[in-house]
């Protein structure tokens, strides 16, 4: 058993690394020294460890929780904010997730980084970033949470924009905070909804609350679907979802960890979190469920087309998140269905849509730093330029293949195994919905072994300048010159023992839910044995469509890509609204960027404002400022008019109260 | 009369007066920047000696002495000696009477800790006169035309405001036949005082004084002067201004309006109404008009009319909630310690920039982080702090006023006010991007001195600890609003 104070320890240890980083290494050490990556990767190796032994403490508890004393942290009035941790079988899978992920991520980073110029900030800045995840997961009150969820918002920010010398860099990291926290406007409001409501912001009160029906009604609907547009924004979930693509213009190890893994799960985690207080309201589950399932089709539908292979697992990410949070949904609305809710059953009920987050952690995470290998040999991760790289990266072009497969869904990877209960649980809760994540099923086998064939079969078509930016990589890309273009090869160890390690879980970490034992965790009661399991599935109808969806959509990447008996082009050319239409991506960009920012906005109404100011106020000041050097010269000038101007305002504004006040009054 | 209490005002008026008569023979001028902060040293710590005494008042009853005016007296000491350690390389821009520029920030200071401790309105007056004379001249320091134009369009309309607020306190000694805000506060609430026919008149005399104050704190519609002045005036002299003053015109809108007016509940309710609307307004207008601004100053400006607008929804709390509730002026108090650490490292790091590359426009900012790191965070750690986003300060101060204003009924104003926050992050957020995304227009550094450097790490620090570690900041605020009689 790990003593509770241990849990602390998860996450202060990359707190700590932080602050050697930022305070130390960064201003006096330099910058072609590795110690900053060592002393990231051996404290998150450390959380990691302290992780998989708190999950075994957990697994071993009784109720699956430890509870950990809170210490108080501010009193206002009747107000008294803890800081507590709360420790339950949510918490630890997610801990897990996060700095096993995190720890990968951060060895693979030694080989990706190095020689950057900005290596100590983007260890800084990793450290942080986990640190954030880590508060995030283990707060126990919904107030703190809010907290890191900012702050990882804030990392996000800082790590898309890494490469800040690179506009379109900049522009993402401004569009991904910009938009998130349109979001997090929602969580916000809803916090605050939930506190004028309850009183408290402790998260487990709040649970008791909402199951004995004291919180309730209205106020409930609202502060869940508050909840949720926080969770839309962190998690891309449509229409929000327009950051996510971009910020793959952060350093590939960022994708992976940040933009696949951890944070843009948050959303399914927040919802995961607060599912106690879904389960009371339909029409806030309802909402869950349907954005999830339009968000997986609809982001599916644009993976199709992409050139790019980042944004082909970006969009792949979006759609299973959406999957996620169909999993969430859908299975509260089954739950609520039954009747007498308690809050173990709504906290069993988030198994699934967690289980697909646990799985899919590993293998996008995978996916991603596969890419990223990709592009360290290439030099670009435009696929076109791409192909053959098979026979040279051997190691890469395996691993991809066992992530693709498990993201594809096919038994016995884990991908297959918690899609199939999403999907299972989205027929029992809303059939309509349930076809659309059919479709996405043969949607996703294609996209990804297009990406798969595209880059790996056929002949080398001669890559490109590596990431990192040109004007960086010209004036101090130190360790990156070595990889031409011209001749792929292999990346380094460093850099492929992840890519092994983490190709263990992305095949194995299903069967944990095969003998029923991560919903079990959850509170779900029946298991059952392995072998028993591991077939059970094949014996109903439904896995074996999803199977026969999948294996289609591969069998077409592979007609079309590799073997080419059927033309792309053809196909492409056929379906020519459709291909635009994905291509430009709904022209929702567009319709932000163009006609609500650009066009209303900037040109309609800050540009009226601007008039307003520089004609009327700021003229004001530069009319008398002109020619008006002493004071009693420009007394005389002040005089003419603006002052007086400035000066009624003032009795304008005596008179626009007394009227106020009187009238009402 | 035990003018043992009045011993913080009476040191620092005497190192006034120091710091005047060494200006005579001393050629070093730095020696008169160290005198006036061992004056202010010694001010507070005879403040902090104060602390916990128990409440009582001096001069008739014209000034008291409790924990609200020492927490006030403490926050101003603090910002003036931040100001001051600030201005170390700002003051080479003035050709003449650096050795003034000292005394008349020192005499303004000592205003404001008047501001705070005064009980009747002729004191009030007096205090307020005090505070804002030495600021007419500090803001035209710069002797060039925009500097002494916006010096004479503060001075006249502040005499106009000035006379405005002498007008309200006439209407209410008219009607009540006191001065002294308890005796204001019981004529109201005794029988003799006929409500039908007094009330419109008291009301009115109130609107005046909210007028009056409320040029001070920079609220709309009383906020003309703030951009044109905030721009003009020397930058050390803009950050005392959006901050020292600002909160003093808080701390005597709170004393007076609590203590004279917060009986009956209804007239509570009525001014409450009133800053709840204005402070609505205020906060609306503040950022929208913050949003195209070009000069950093200027857009500062704005922002600290958004921000007394914040400030504002505490006020209407305290209005509207009963008068034992001691959440919404203990939420000022914390917001305003807050938020002057927070616009103070803000101004100081634009202090040192400006001075650096002569200019105040944002677009010059560009690629700073390059050229001088320490700077550009500690700007940052600013804007973030004034944005409310944690772990910075100004999270903790905003959902401190926030949620007490929801307890009382102003979800409202409340929604009202996240809007815009949110807006808000728009502005401050350009030029945090301007500092880490834009490239620099050379490689050269940026110098500061060793005094700006401290009082930079000090806002700093205390912009991370009340952000971080609130406890101790709330608890001072409750301790200084929980007796509050005078």
């Amino acid at each position: 058993m790990m003593p509770y104070q241990l849990f602390w320890g998860i996450f202060l240890l990359p707190l700590l690394s932080f602050v050697i980083i930022a305070l130390f290494i960064r201003p006096f050490v330099k910058p072609e020294s590795k110690v900053a990556g060592y002393i990231t990767i051996a404290a998150i190796l450390t959380s990691f460890a302290l992780s998989v032994w708190g999950l075994i403490t957990v697994l071993a508890a009784p109720g699956h929780e430890v509870a950990v004393p809170a210490i108080s942290w501010a009193v206002i009035g009747d107000l008294r904010i803890n800081v507590g941790i709360m420790v339950d079988a949510l918490t630890v899978v997610m801990l897990v997730v996060v700095t096993g992920v995190s720890s990968m991520v951060q060895i693979y980073s030694q080989g990706y980084m190095q020689g950057d110029p900005g290596y100590h900030r983007y260890y800084a800045a990793m450290s942080l970033f986990t640190m954030s995840m880590l508060g995030l997961v283990l707060a126990n009150n919904i107030l703190f949470m809010f907290v890191f969820w900012e702050l990882v918002g804030l990392c996000s920010y800082l790590l898309i924009g890494f490469w800040f010398h690179k506009p379109s860099a900049a522009n993402a990291a401004k569009k991904a905070f910009l938009v998130t926290r349109l979001g997090d406007f929602g969580f916000l409001a809803g916090l605050l909804a939930l506190y004028r409501a309850a009183g408290t912001f402790d998260i487990s009160q709040l649970h008791a609350m909402a199951i004995a029906g004291t919180l309730g009604g209205a106020a409930l609907t609202w502060a869940a679907i508050g909840l949720f547009a926080g969770a839309a924004g962190k998690s891309a979930q449509f229409p929000l979802h327009v950051w996510l693509p971009d910020a793959m213009e952060g350093p590939t190890p960022v994708s992976a960890l940040i933009h696949a893994a951890t944070m843009v799960a948050a959303g399914v985690f927040l919802v995961a979190r607060m599912f106690p207080l879904f389960v009371g309201s339909p029409e806030a589950l309802t909402t869950v469920a349907t954005v999830g399932a339009i968000t997986a089709i609809f982001a599916a539908s644009m993976g199709l087309v992409m050139h790019d292979i980042k944004r082909v697992v970006a969009y792949s990410t979006i759609s299973q998140l959406g999957y996620m949070m169909l999993g969430l949904g859908a299975a509260g609305i089954v739950v609520a269905h039954e009747g007498h809710v308690t809050l173990e059953v709504a906290k069993a009920a988030t198994a699934i849509g967690m289980f697909h987050l646990f799985n899919h952690a590993f293998f996008k995470a995978l996916l991603f730093l596969g890419a990223g290998s990709v592009n360290h040999a290439t030099g670009t991760f435009d696929m076109r330029l791409m192909g053959g790289l098979r026979k040279v990266m051997p190691w890469t072009y395996t691993t991809f293949l066992l992530a693709a497969l498990s993201l594809a869904g096919i038994w016995p990877l884990a991908g297959f195994w918690s899609k199939d209960e999403i999907l299972l649980t989205a027929l029992e809760a809303r059939p309509a919905l349930f076809v659309l994540a059919i479709i996405t099923v043969f949607m996703t086998a294609f996209y990804i072994f297009r990406a798969l064939f595209l880059t790996f079969s056929g002949e080398y078509r001669g890559g490109a300048v590596p990431e990192h930016g040109s004007t960086a990589h010209a004036s101090h890309g130190a360790g990156h010159d070595a990889h031409g273009p011209a001749k792929p090869h292999e990346s380094s160890k460093v850099m492929v023992v992840p890519l092994v390690l983490l190709a263990i879980p992305a095949v194995v970490s299903g069967f944990w839910n095969v003998t029923g034992g991560f919903s079990a965790f959850f509170g779900h009661g029946e298991t059952r044995g392995f072998i028993e399991g591991l077939f059970e599935p094949l014996t109903h109808p439904l896995p074996w469509g999803a199977l026969a969806l999948a294996l289609l959509g591969i069998f077409l990447a592979y007609a079309m890509y590799s073997k080419k008996w059927v033309s792309a082009e053809k196909i492409g050319s056929r379906f020519k609204p459709f291909y635009t239409l994905f291509y430009h991506k709904y022209w929702m960009d567009e319709l932000y960027e163009g006609v609500i920012v650009k066009k209303t906005l900037v040109n309609g109404f800050f540009a009226l404002l601007q008039k307003i100011d520089s004609k009327g106020v700021d003229g004001a000041v530069n009319g008398i400022a002109r020619g008006a050097i002493a004071g009693g010269r420009s007394l005389r000038r002040a005089q003419t008019g603006q002052l007086q101007l400035y000066g009624l305002f003032i009795g304008i504004g005596i008179l626009a109260i007394v009227i106020f006040v009187f009238m009402i009054g | 009369m035990n003018f043992g209490l009045l011993i913080p005002e009476l040191s620092l008026a005497a190192f006034a007066i120091i710091v005047i008569l060494l200006d005579l023979f001393i050629e070093k001028k730095v020696v008169l920047a160290v005198v006036s902060i061992i004056g202010l040293v010694v001010a507070a710590f005879f403040t902090v000696a104060l602390w916990g005494i128990q409440p009582g008042t001096i001069f008739g009853g014209l000034v008291a002495i409790d924990n609200f005016a020492l927490f006030f007296k403490l926050l101003f000491l603090s910002i003036t000696g931040l100001v001051i350690l600030a201005s170390a390389d700002y003051v080479s821009k003035f050709s003449r009477f650096r050795g003034e520029y000292y005394a008349l920030l020192l005499i303004s200071t000592l205003g404001m800790m008047l501001m705070a401790a005064a009980t009747d309105l002729i004191s009030v007056y007096i205090a307020l006169e005090l505070t804002s004379i030495p600021l007419y001249v500090l803001v035209g320091f710069l002797k060039d035309p925009k500097s002494s134009e916006s010096s004479l369009k503060y001075l006249l309309l502040g005499a106009v405001a000035s006379s405005v607020l002498l007008f309200g306190m006439a209407f209410v000694f008219g009607f009540t036949g006191k001065t002294h805000l308890s005796q204001i506060a019981s004529a109201i609430q005794s029988a003799s005082l006929p409500m039908a026919s007094a009330g419109p008149g008291l009301i009115f005399g109130m609107i005046l004084i909210i007028a009056g104050f409320g040029f001070k704190i920079a609220a709309v519609p009383f906020q003309m002067w703030v951009p044109d002045v905030y721009e003009g005036a020397p930058t050390t002299i803009t950050a005392f201004l959006s901050v020292g003053s600002k909160a003093a015109g808080f701390a005597v809108i709170l004393r007076v309006f609590y203590s004279a007016f917060g009986m009956p509940q209804w007239l509570g309710m009525e001014w409450g109404i009133i800053f709840a609307v204005l402070a609505a307004i205020s906060m609306t207008l503040g950022n929208i008009l913050a949003i195209p601004q070009t000069n950093i100053k200027r857009m500062l400006g704005y922002s600290s009319i958004a921000q007394a607008g914040y400030l504002m929804v505490g006020l209407a709390t305290v209005g509207v909630a009963p008068p034992a509730d001691i959440l919404g002026r203990s939420g000022i108090l914390f917001f305003l310690a807050a938020y002057s650490l927070a616009n103070l490292a803000v101004f100081i790091a634009i202090i040192a920039i400006s001075n650096k590359i002569n200019s105040d426009d944002i677009a010059d900012f560009s690629g700073m982080i390059k050229r001088s790191p320490g700077l550009s965070l500690a700007l940052s750690l600013g804007l973030i702090s004034l944005i409310g986003m944690p772990p910075a300060a100004g999270f903790m101060a905003k959902f401190y006023i926030f949620s007490s204003a929801v307890n009382h009924g102003l979800l409202w104003l409340v929604i009202i006010a996240v809007v815009n926050s949110v807006a808000s992050a728009y502005y401050y957020m350009r030029v945090v991007k301007t500092m880490w995304v834009g490239e620099p227009a050379s490689l050269e550094t940026v110098p500061s001195s060793p005094a700006l450097k401290v009082a930079l790490g000090i806002s700093c620090i205390g912009v991370l600890v009340f952000g971080i570690a609130p406890g101790l900041g709330i608890r001072l605020a409750q301790l200084a609003t929980d007796i509050f009689k005078f």
